[in-house]
């Protein structure tokens, strides 16, 4: 079974580099669109993701994090706990395009921000809040209580348990929901489509409430709704291996640090 | 005068009642043995001793316990103080992943001692008290993991003497270890005694009777014989108690 997940991956990987590697060059990498997008670059789309990836993570991850620490560390047992957990996991189950819709409502129309980075930020920030409180709990579950028990057996209170021998320990744990949501927050489209993403904006972005460019959606214009489209196919093969490497890139960066870390909690 | 003293305790998780009217006195400077088949309530007394009870649910306590003529169940009893005052070493070595220095340090910093020389004096005495400084002087910045288990258990001993107790909890502190270990253990158990009071939980019998002064015998929530651990061993009073030791059941 897993040889056939294997398969196919490495044929999907394959036939987007044996499309896509034509197109990539620094040129491609670095320079805006031109032509009605059939030629030029997808720079200010990379710029966009980047931006995407950062303030949504700006805003999930030490929310998803402290939520998961509530959860698993402080929560009693009980009526609320089960709620809290029960809606984590619906919130997981809601397709991304609700996500979407309720991030133009509230963001963009409600709150004002307009079509922006913010919105499009907090949108996907959401749309990724389960999995970070999921793996943070997972990560302090898998502590050993033996070391808590220590901890308090020594004098410590609550909060410098948590914070001293708990946390060192699951760091690596929750370094893979950031992993995971990174990967995650990069491929979505639905989400960004009502709330930042621009069809055509050669330009970079001044401020977090200016609309982007980003990978995904370029990718979606490009292979569906360009002025050529025919024309702009390479370039969508050359956007869609852009970004496969660069979930790639940041899944084994973060794995690096991973492995360093977890090196490194056992000699803290 | 006695240092821990423990009146008409009755312990109860939820429905089952697990500790039942228990009278228990020790004396300052003293090994105390509790034994008993699993399931008797020897490890839920100890942890009575330090409030360890406290982290489960669903416990509820009645009597008093008294630690140096205090009640330590009294509101505005300080927890944190309270178990800095009686140390606490579990059944499997838990050294923190920390390095060696720090896991012994680690019991000072959080009660909110920085002095880095004082600190590094207690670390070094810690090690020392537990018999382990000659083993791990030089690789103080090692990972505690590298420790065998032996070694990791007396790193745990001595991080819980280097808060300074007066008395120390000991939860079946050899019976995960080898026979060679277990024996560096009795012997530091043995050394211990003149400056601690020390509580040891034990399923094994000879390790009471090689350690401890008074020996205390628990079954299904009851205390059924407590006296010095010579006369429980040549002479005991009670049938169920003489069944035991003799390993007639258990």
């Amino acid at each position: 079974m897993s040889s056939i997940v294997v398969l196919f991956l490495v044929l999907i990987l394959g036939f987007i580099i044996s499309k896509g590697i034509g197109v990539i060059n620094w040129k491609f990498l670095t320079t805006m669109p031109e032509d009605g997008m059939t030629k030029g670059g997808i720079y200010p789309a990379i710029i966009g993701t980047f931006c995407l990836v950062g303030g949504s993570m700006l805003f999930a991850f030490p929310i998803g994090v402290m939520s998961g620490i509530f959860i698993h560390e402080y929560a009693p047992n009980g009526f609320f706990k089960n709620f809290v957990q029960l809606m984590t996991n619906n919130l997981a189950g809601v397709p991304s395009i609700v996500f979407g819709l309720f991030g133009m409502s509230l963001f963009v129309n409600k709150l004002e921000f307009g079509d922006s980075i913010l919105a499009g930020s907090l949108t996907l920030g959401l749309l990724v809040l389960p999995v970070v409180i999921r793996t943070t709990e997972e990560a302090l579950k898998s502590v050993n209580d033996s070391f808590r028990l220590a901890s308090y057996g020594l004098g410590a209170n609550k909060l410098q348990t948590i914070w001293r021998v708990v946390l060192p320990i699951a760091t690596p744990n929750i370094i893979t929901g950031l992993i995971l949501s990174i990967g995650r927050v990069s491929g979505e489209t639905a989400p960004i489509l009502f709330t930042v993403a621009a069809y055509y904006l050669p330009t970079l972005p001044d401020s977090m409430y200016d609309q982007v460019m980003a990978l995904p959606y370029h990718l979606y214009v490009l292979s569906t709704s360009g002025t050529n489209i025919k024309e702009s196919r390479d370039m969508a093969y050359g956007t869609a291996l852009v970004l496969v490497l660069i979930v790639l890139i940041a899944n084994l960066v973060a794995n690096a640090i991973r492995r360093f870390l977890s090196k490194k909690v056992k000699m803290n | 005068m006695y240092k821990i003293e423990s009146k008409n305790i009755n312990l109860f998780y939820g429905d089952h009642h697990a500790l039942k009217n228990i009278n228990l006195q020790m004396k300052a400077n003293t090994v105390t043995a509790l034994i008993g088949p699993s399931g008797c309530g020897k490890s839920t007394y100890l942890r009575l001793l330090n409030r360890m009870n406290d982290l489960i649910e669903n416990v509820r306590i009645e009597g008093t316990v008294m630690i140096d003529n205090k009640d330590i169940y009294a509101r505005g009893i300080k927890i944190d103080e309270l178990r800095k005052k009686v140390g606490m070493v579990f059944q499997k070595p838990n050294p923190f992943p920390k390095t060696i220095f720090e896991n012994v340090a680690y019991g000072l910093r959080v009660n909110g001692i920085s002095n880095k020389s004082y600190i590094e004096e207690r670390v070094t005495r810690s090690l020392q008290n537990a018999a382990l400084w000659e083993e791990v002087k030089d690789k103080l910045k090692k990972s505690a993991f590298e420790l065998s288990g032996g070694q990791q258990q007396r790193l745990c001993i001595a991080r819980a003497l280097a808060i300074e107790p007066s008395i120390v909890l000991m939860d079946e502190p050899a019976s995960a270890l080898d026979p060679i270990s277990t024996a560096k253990i009795e012997e530091l158990i043995y050394e211990l005694k003149d400056k601690y009071t020390i509580v040891i939980v034990t399923h094994n019998m000879q390790q009471a009777a090689r350690v401890s002064d008074r020996t205390a015998f628990f079954y299904i929530g009851e205390l059924i014989e407590f006296n010095d651990t010579k006369e429980i061993f040549t002479n005991p009073q009670n049938q169920r108690t003489q069944n035991y030791i003799t390993g007639r059941f258990g």
